[in-house]
């Protein structure tokens, strides 16, 4: 452990040079079986990527549906079934099939890279791991196909994505809708939960030579973290849809109030997975913050101890706070004063978080590329989101403010401006690895600038309904209640962010095919997956690479001036 | 930047006050929403202190420390933490969530642990889908849709507590300016007060997703001053009206399956699924606030529910336009 002493390795050095670029030669049909059967953790992980934008799509005609319907008091765009399928759908979809898939596959691709390792742990599960996530979205829309067609929206889920019992018995749900959503979720929630196991495997048995735990990437302690929070939230969720199931085909009587069972029991499963779920996602995200806020400020991060201790703080509580969804249910005063305590508690770590990204911009110089403008972004809309959480943390206020739009546009603030501005800046920032090609500047910035005010428009305005008295999950609202305008301001600025990821859709094709060449270490970084090729050729090293710090090629680039010798040295 | 976003949330919060809906928690109108809406001006006030404070910080680091024009390329002095400052930002939330909890605590237990006086009224609330049952076990009186409670005053307090419970699936009672809202769950009692001090209409909805036609389960709370009050408990406590003048439409009404769910008290309609339309014609909306309660609305709603409410559990009856009129005359009836 006596990490200042250890020399900056030749071997680093020549890495780049003397690993090649992937280049694979052979038919599409070659190539296409080459996806399918890998076991390449870096093909895993771009397919998790695609995978999640082809249903971040999806996922968002679904918004923009719901947004075209909420225009008008009365509205009748769609039925009221449909909407109820829609934004049961919009919901399961961008968490389960968008959101999740996005972390994993940033995980894939990043962790044995920025370990300095060939692959994961375990290939083949990682690989079953992927076609199990996709074989249970593809499970969960062939839902839609089938019965009366999509103005019926055929047999879609129409219970909601919290999926309250006893809504989901059969006596209230006919049909094989929520069925469809309970498999789905089934098998979806084994591939998380294997690459889960893969990711915490692969941190603490895969580092290569000299990198000890307090020299990982910080990213790496994050999705160690989100993997354990991974293991332990969706197990009872996966145990959950189990019963369901069980209650509604083998006359179970875990969730039918009918028979004796209790709705209260679903809830508390629900939000068990439901709550640290939140933490699942937007842990990645610090990740991916806590790689591009250093790298564009020019300075190592500051104070990763109280980084790392922060992040294993948040997972730990997060799991103790899931009843502050459950405010209303008619929790004892004691239980609702706990659960309060709890909830306030996460702010301490989550503030010490932003402090330490603070700092790490002080005295730097900071470069405004893409990734950095999402960033920025991030830390502003975050610290909102995090701010309306504390409002909502706020028991009494919580009983007026539960399931109205508040909460609606409370995560969405968390979801949207907090974590897919964050996998943004991650895609500019390891896009030119992942393709050897640069992402559009250009278009990066339209794309930032149309997204950033298109999301205010409609998330900052979105608050007011709620606090006017608009409950989520209406198919629509009457006229005089005041609620009007302010759900016509949400729709545009909804479009406007959809205009804004078509210009990124168009600019992920257009710079993957004709951006400019990257090298390997375009950004001038510091982390191993830039002491390789762009893109890198399967097992990702020629040589294996020794560190002796936290910022190898910091090391590497500045033999007099070498990255902070560890503290226990 | 930062100041765009100030102006933002201050217009906004502006713009909530200024709305004058009913539905508005900004504008309370009883003691439980009263102490809310006083604890939450309190949480906005330190969560906008802190936005301002940590928003100003970001927005000056982010502007002041970027790579200039006339930059020479150099790194900048490496810093790599400071276990001081990590202590100083670590006490101050610690001190901000321990004034927070404290608080909040505090007004749990004033509102979720209140006594019931004696002069309280008791009223029993069932959900269902897609509307809300009433019952007033003191008073023997059952009704649908449109509760009706006493005003309270300092002087002579009579606050009405709630007895939440469903026949069906999950729904939530929330009347804003009253309340905040509270789930009925099945196999399960929950509990809510309420004390408006001026007499009026005060509208809400049902705020968890109970199934299709949860938009349109709507809900409208009367507080009637004393002698109001009093006058709709009389009416309330008589049985249905019985006019011969609309015997036909009556007679149709116990003939169809209209009184397997529908009670009218004083005939043989008993049915408990449906609200009971003893006093129908009394009542200011149809289909749980869905639409307004006038001869054309109901005519529409006899003769298909969907038109007025997709989704409605109540089935249409096929009824040829004749017996529709004659059905509506009777219930018109029913005062």
């Amino acid at each position: 452990m006596a990490g200042g002493s250890i020399p900056v390795p030749g071997g680093l050095g020549g890495a780049a040079e003397v690993t090649r670029p992937e280049a694979f030669e052979g038919t599409w049909l070659e190539k296409l079986h080459s996806w399918v059967v890998t076991v390449d953790h870096k093909k895993l992980g771009v397919m998790y990527v695609l995978f999640a934008l082809l249903f971040l799509l999806v996922g968002g005609i679904e918004a923009m549906i719901i947004r075209i319907q909420l225009l008008f008091p009365d509205n009748h765009f769609v039925s009221a079934e449909t909407f109820n399928r829609l934004f049961t759908m919009h919901g399961t979809t961008m968490i389960f099939f968008v959101a999740m898939p996005l972390v994993f596959g940033f995980g894939n691709y990043l962790m044995p890279l920025m370990l300095g390792v060939r692959d994961m742990a375990f290939p083949r599960l990682n690989a079953f791991s992927f076609w199990m996530s996709a074989f249970g979205a593809l499970l969960l829309y062939y839902s839609f196909i089938g019965g009366v067609g999509l103005q019926g929206a055929g047999n879609a889920p129409d219970v909601g994505w919290w999926a309250y019992s006893p809504l989901t018995a059969r006596a209230f749900s006919r049909g094989h809708s929520t069925d469809y959503w309970a498999l789905a979720l089934i098998v979806s929630g084994f591939g998380s939960i294997g690459t889960a196991i893969n990711f915490i495997a692969t941190a603490f048995c895969m580092r290569c030579k000299g990198m000890t735990l307090f020299r990982m990437p910080l990213l790496v302690w994050l999705y160690i973290v989100t993997a354990g929070l991974v293991i332990l939230a969706v197990s009872p969720l996966t145990a959950a849809q189990v019963m369901l199931t069980i209650d509604r085909y083998l006359g179970g009587h875990f969730f039918d109030t009918q028979a004796g069972g209790s709705a209260l029991v679903w809830a508390h499963f629900f939000w068990i997975f439901g709550h640290p779920e939140v933490y699942v996602l937007v842990l990645p995200a610090f990740a991916i913050m806590n790689e591009v806020i250093p790298v564009f400020s020019r300075k190592a991060i500051f104070g990763y101890p109280a980084m790392v201790a922060a992040s294993v703080g948040i997972g730990f509580v997060s799991l103790g706070v899931w009843a502050h969804h459950m405010f209303t249910i008619g929790m004892t005063s004691i239980g609702n004063a706990f659960f309060v305590l709890s909830t306030m508690l996460v702010g301490i770590p989550t503030g010490i978080k932003i402090f330490n990204w603070i700092a790490t911009m002080w005295g730097g110089k900071i470069r405004y590329r893409t990734p950095m403008l999402f960033a920025v972004g991030f830390l502003v809309q975050f610290l909102i989101a995090g701010l309306t959480g504390i409002i909502l943390s706020v028991a009494p206020f919580n009983w007026q403010l539960h399931n109205s739009y508040f909460v609606i546009a409370h995560f969405h603030y968390v979801i949207v401006g907090g974590i897919l501005f964050a996998i943004f800046s991650g895609i500019y920032y390891w896009f030119p690895k992942v393709t050897g090609r640069m992402l559009d500047e250009r278009l990066g910035k339209w794309h930032f600038w149309l997204f950033l005010i298109g999301f205010h428009v409609c998330f900052d305005v979105m608050h007011i309904p709620g606090i006017l008295g608009m409950p989520r999950s209406i198919y629509t609202y009457e006229a005089d209640r005041g609620w009007t305008t302010l759900n016509q301001i949400v729709s545009v600025g909804a479009f406007i962010q959809a205009i804004a990821i078509a210009i990124f859709v168009y600019s992920l094709v257009h710079s993957a095919l004709k951006g400019r060449v990257a090298g390997p270490d375009p950004w001038d970084a510091w982390t191993l997956e830039w002491a390789t090729a762009s893109p890198p050729p399967p097992y990702n090293f020629a040589t294996e690479p020794v560190v002796a710090s936290r910022r190898p090629l910091w090391d590497l680039k500045h033999p007099n001036d070498p990255d902070e010798p560890l503290e226990e040295g | 930047m930062l100041s765009a976003a100030v102006v933002l949330a201050a217009a906004c919060t502006q713009y909530a006050f200024a709305q004058n809906t009913n539905t508005s928690i900004f504008s309370p109108a009883s003691t439980p929403s009263h102490s809310i809406f006083s604890l939450s001006m309190f949480v906005l006030a330190i969560t906008g202190g802190i936005f301002v404070v940590v928003g100003g910080l970001i927005f000056y680091a982010a502007v002041r420390f970027r790579q200039r024009p006339d930059d020479d390329g150099s790194e900048p002095p490496q810093i790599f933490g400071s276990n001081q400052i990590e202590l100083s930002w670590t006490i101050i939330p610690v001190l901000i969530v321990v004034v927070l909890f404290l608080a909040t605590a505090r007004m749990i237990f004033a509102i979720q642990d209140a006594p019931q006086p004696a002069a309280a009224l008791e009223v029993t609330a069932i959900g269902h889908q897609f509307w809300w049952e009433f019952r007033y076990p003191a008073l023997h009186i059952t009704t649908a849709n449109e509760l009706h409670i006493p005003v309270s005053s300092v002087d002579a307090p009579r606050p009405t507590f709630l007895k939440l419970t469903s026949a069906d699936v999950i729904h939530s009672f929330w009347v804003p300016r009253l309340a905040g809202k509270v789930d009925l769950l099945p196999n399960r009692i929950n509990e809510l007060w309420m004390d408006p001090q001026t007499a009026g209409l005060y509208e809400g909805q049902c705020a968890q997703f109970c199934g299709v036609e949860h938009a349109k389960m709507l809900l409208r709370v009367y507080a009637d001053t004393p002698d109001q009050f009093a006058a709709w408990v009389k009416r309330e406590q008589q049985q249905g009206m019985q006019d011969p003048a609309v015997a036909a439409g009556r007679h149709e009404f116990e003939s169809q399956a209209c009184m397997n769910c529908h009670a009218v008290a004083g005939t043989s309609a008993h049915g408990q699924f449906g609200p009971d339309l003893t006093h129908l014609a009394s009542r200011k909306t149809i289909a749980s606030g869905a639409a307004e309660n006038t001869t054309e609305n109901l005519e529409r709603w006899i003769a298909d529910p969907d038109l007025i409410k997709e989704g409605s559990l109540m089935p249409s009856m096929h009824l040829t336009p004749e017996k529709v009129r004659e059905i509506t005359a009777y219930l018109n009836t029913l005062q």
